[in-house]
């Protein structure tokens, strides 16, 4: 029998050696992921306690009072509104209509790369970039002047590249023999796309439009110069106060504001405002990956 | 995906599809096709567009008597509205901006691409999914947020830990930044390890090799020049954050000589100061030079993450 101390496969020291660094390597860079995750969930947590003396509903329809120091959120809140839904309304059919283009017609050439590569710099493009191209373009140029139109057509740009890569990838994920099943029955290109690929891809589409909502509620550069006021005198509750040349508030812009440029803003004001816009850009997300999940659930290939 | 070919399009068959379909339904579709090709090609009109338009509106100041290019590149004195002579150098701000979004690489590469490792390769299925979609609410935070977080939260525990007189320096700037440049940093490097393939993994471990010799030795040189990528657009974010460093970073226009002095970026020169320079002024025109210049930088560092992620691919 085999008479050695060590087992001809049990452990050597080296083998121990080996898998202790093994195990570091595991905590080390778990403790990296966790890192990330503890931040957030310290910092939700202590605005949340911050901001609970202020939280209500009467805070969130009231509107700002005394020079904004006491009151709520509502004229920023339905401003915010205002500027999402504008804003989605022109870069959404631009956005979807695009990546029909990108992933349905165009093919595999230097013209194709060039407009991807441009998707990529809109991606990567500095807020505040987009805020001078903004004041310049539509304040100045098309003579909108600073209005909810200038304001929301700079966010729309701002977040089209959002909606083209997740529409793209939305329209990559319906298989090719689906297509293939339409055309052989003589349907055109359009046909095809209308009738088959665009129903089977619907959800990931809204998944990214969802995605931009959320984008454009938290910006607040590339708003700040083209139609946002610090303040606009609105009715409690109002649901339609601004028309659509005027200037509005935004929630984004309201909390920027509270916190460095009123001086007596209740403490808790400033928190609970961060508060409102933190949920609502984070509820809007959490539907969109629950929808996400939910559609990987009862994909049918 | 690979472009769809067109369905049969012989001349033949156009013919005989176009004479079977009304003359509206052919046009709608014309336009309709129309359409998609204008909106597809639109994202390199507003590229284009914003170049030209932020340009157009620079580049008279060029021409004025007191302004010198490299005067505005390369001196740190920002007098805009000095009444004796005013000056426009922006190398303070060029140095804040490097300051800060160099402290926020140091700290959040190594646990960006640490996460991404352990998303990828050390835990299982359910961890990964819960802590992706964990990732994606910390990107989701609105700059201004983060910003507040800065300004309320992390200021005073640097006074607190550090003694420092302000809180709001090139130290709590670079850490906001960290925790927003980190999402990017960890989705697209998870991607570049998932892309190493297969056998690679399966050849290290035949070899009987532990995850971490086969982490140190065959994914991370595997993986280099995604992992770059990702950090490259981490820094493209860094760059060109606005609200958040507008808040955390202070406002004090000079190179900074520690990480507790305070600073002004390019970006958030930008806002702090358009709001005051009248339509047309030379101060306003600077700004957009200074947009300008962020432009051209953000545009670099794009390109290169970009080439890099196609010359993976191509491989």
């Amino acid at each position: 029998m085999n008479a050695s101390p060590v087992p001809r496969f049990g452990e050597t020291p080296s083998v121990r050696r080996r898998l202790r660094r093994e195990n570091l390597a595991r905590w080390v860079f778990g403790a990296m992921a966790a890192a990330m995750v503890l931040p957030l969930v310290l910092i939700v947590g202590y605005l949340v306690v911050r901001a609970a003396p202020a939280l209500s509903l009467e805070f969130v329809l009231d509107v700002p009072k005394r020079g904004m120091t006491e009151g709520g959120i509502w004229p920023a809140l339905i401003g915010t509104v205002y500027l999402v839904f504008l804003s989605l309304l022109v870069s959404a059919p631009i956005g979807i209509l695009a990546a029909v283009y990108l992933n349905e017609y165009a093919r595999e050439n230097w013209f194709n790369r060039v407009i991807n590569l441009a998707v990529i710099n809109l991606a990567g493009v500095p807020s505040i970039v987009h805020a001078l191209f903004g004041l310049g373009a539509f304040v100045y140029a098309a003579q909108f002047g600073y209005s909810i139109i200038s304001a929301a057509l700079t966010l729309a740009i701002m977040t089209l590249p959002v909606i083209i890569a997740s529409t793209r990838e939305a329209l990559a994920s319906v298989p090719r023999s689906f297509r293939e099943a339409c055309w052989n029955v003589g349907a055109t290109r359009w046909q095809t796309i209308r009738s088959v690929v665009l129903p089977n891809s619907i959800s990931g589409i809204l998944t990214g439009v969802i995605l931009q909502v959320s984008r454009a509620a938290g910006e607040t550069a590339p708003v700040m110069f083209t139609g946002v006021v610090f303040f606009k005198a609105v009715q409690r509750g109002d649901l339609l106060p601004y028309y659509l040349n005027e200037q509005c508030m935004a929630l984004s812009m309201h909390l920027y504001t509270i916190s460095t440029q009123v001086p007596g803003v209740k403490e808790a004001i400033p928190f609970a405002t961060a508060v409102v816009l933190l949920t609502l850009v984070i509820a809007v997300n959490a539907a969109a990956i629950a929808l996400r999940v939910y559609l990987r659930s009862r994909k049918k290939w | 995906m690979s472009p769809a070919p067109a369905p049969d399009d012989s001349p033949a068959v156009m013919a005989v599809r176009a004479a079977r379909r009304p003359l509206w339904a052919r046009l709608g579709e014309k336009s309709i096709e129309g359409m998609v090709y204008v909106s597809g090609i639109s994202a390199i009109i507003f590229v284009l567009g914003i170049f030209v338009f932020v340009l157009k509106e620079a580049l008279p100041v060029l021409g004025h008597e007191d302004f010198s290019l490299s005067r505005f590149l390369f001196s740190t004195e920002w007098y805009p509205t000095s009444e004796a002579s005013k000056r426009y150098g922006v190398l303070a701000m060029i140095a804040g901006t490097f300051s800060v979004t160099l402290l926020a690489m140091v700290i959040a590469v190594p646990f960006g691409l640490g996460a991404a490792i352990y998303l990828s390769e050390f835990c299982g299925q359910k961890t990964r999914e819960t802590l992706k979609i964990i990732i994606e609410f910390l990107a989701a935070v609105p700059s201004v947020v983060w910003g507040f977080i800065g300004l309320t939260v992390m200021s005073k525990l640097i006074v607190q830990f550090t003694g420092a007189p302000v809180g709001v320096n090139v130290l709590n700037g670079g850490i906001v930044l960290a925790l927003m440049s980190v999402p990017i940093i960890v989705s697209i490097g998870e991607d570049a390890l998932k892309a190493v393939p297969d056998s690679y993994r399966e050849a290290a471990i035949a070899l009987g090799v532990t995850r971490w010799q086969l982490i140190w030795r065959v994914l991370l040189p595997a993986a280099k020049n995604g992992l770059l990528a990702a950090v490259l657009l981490g820094v493209g974010r860094g760059v060109g954050e606005t609200m958040a460093v507008l808040m955390a970073t202070g406002h004090a226009v000079h190179v900074p000589q520690s990480v507790l002095d305070s600073v002004r970026t390019l970006t958030a020169n930008i806002a702090a100061e358009l709001g005051e320079a009248s339509a047309g002024s030379e101060h306003y025109r600077v700004l957009f030079l200074t947009g300008v210049l962020l432009f051209t930088l953000t545009f670099a560092v794009n390109l290169a993450a970009d080439a890099i992620v196609r010359g993976i691919r191509r491989k």
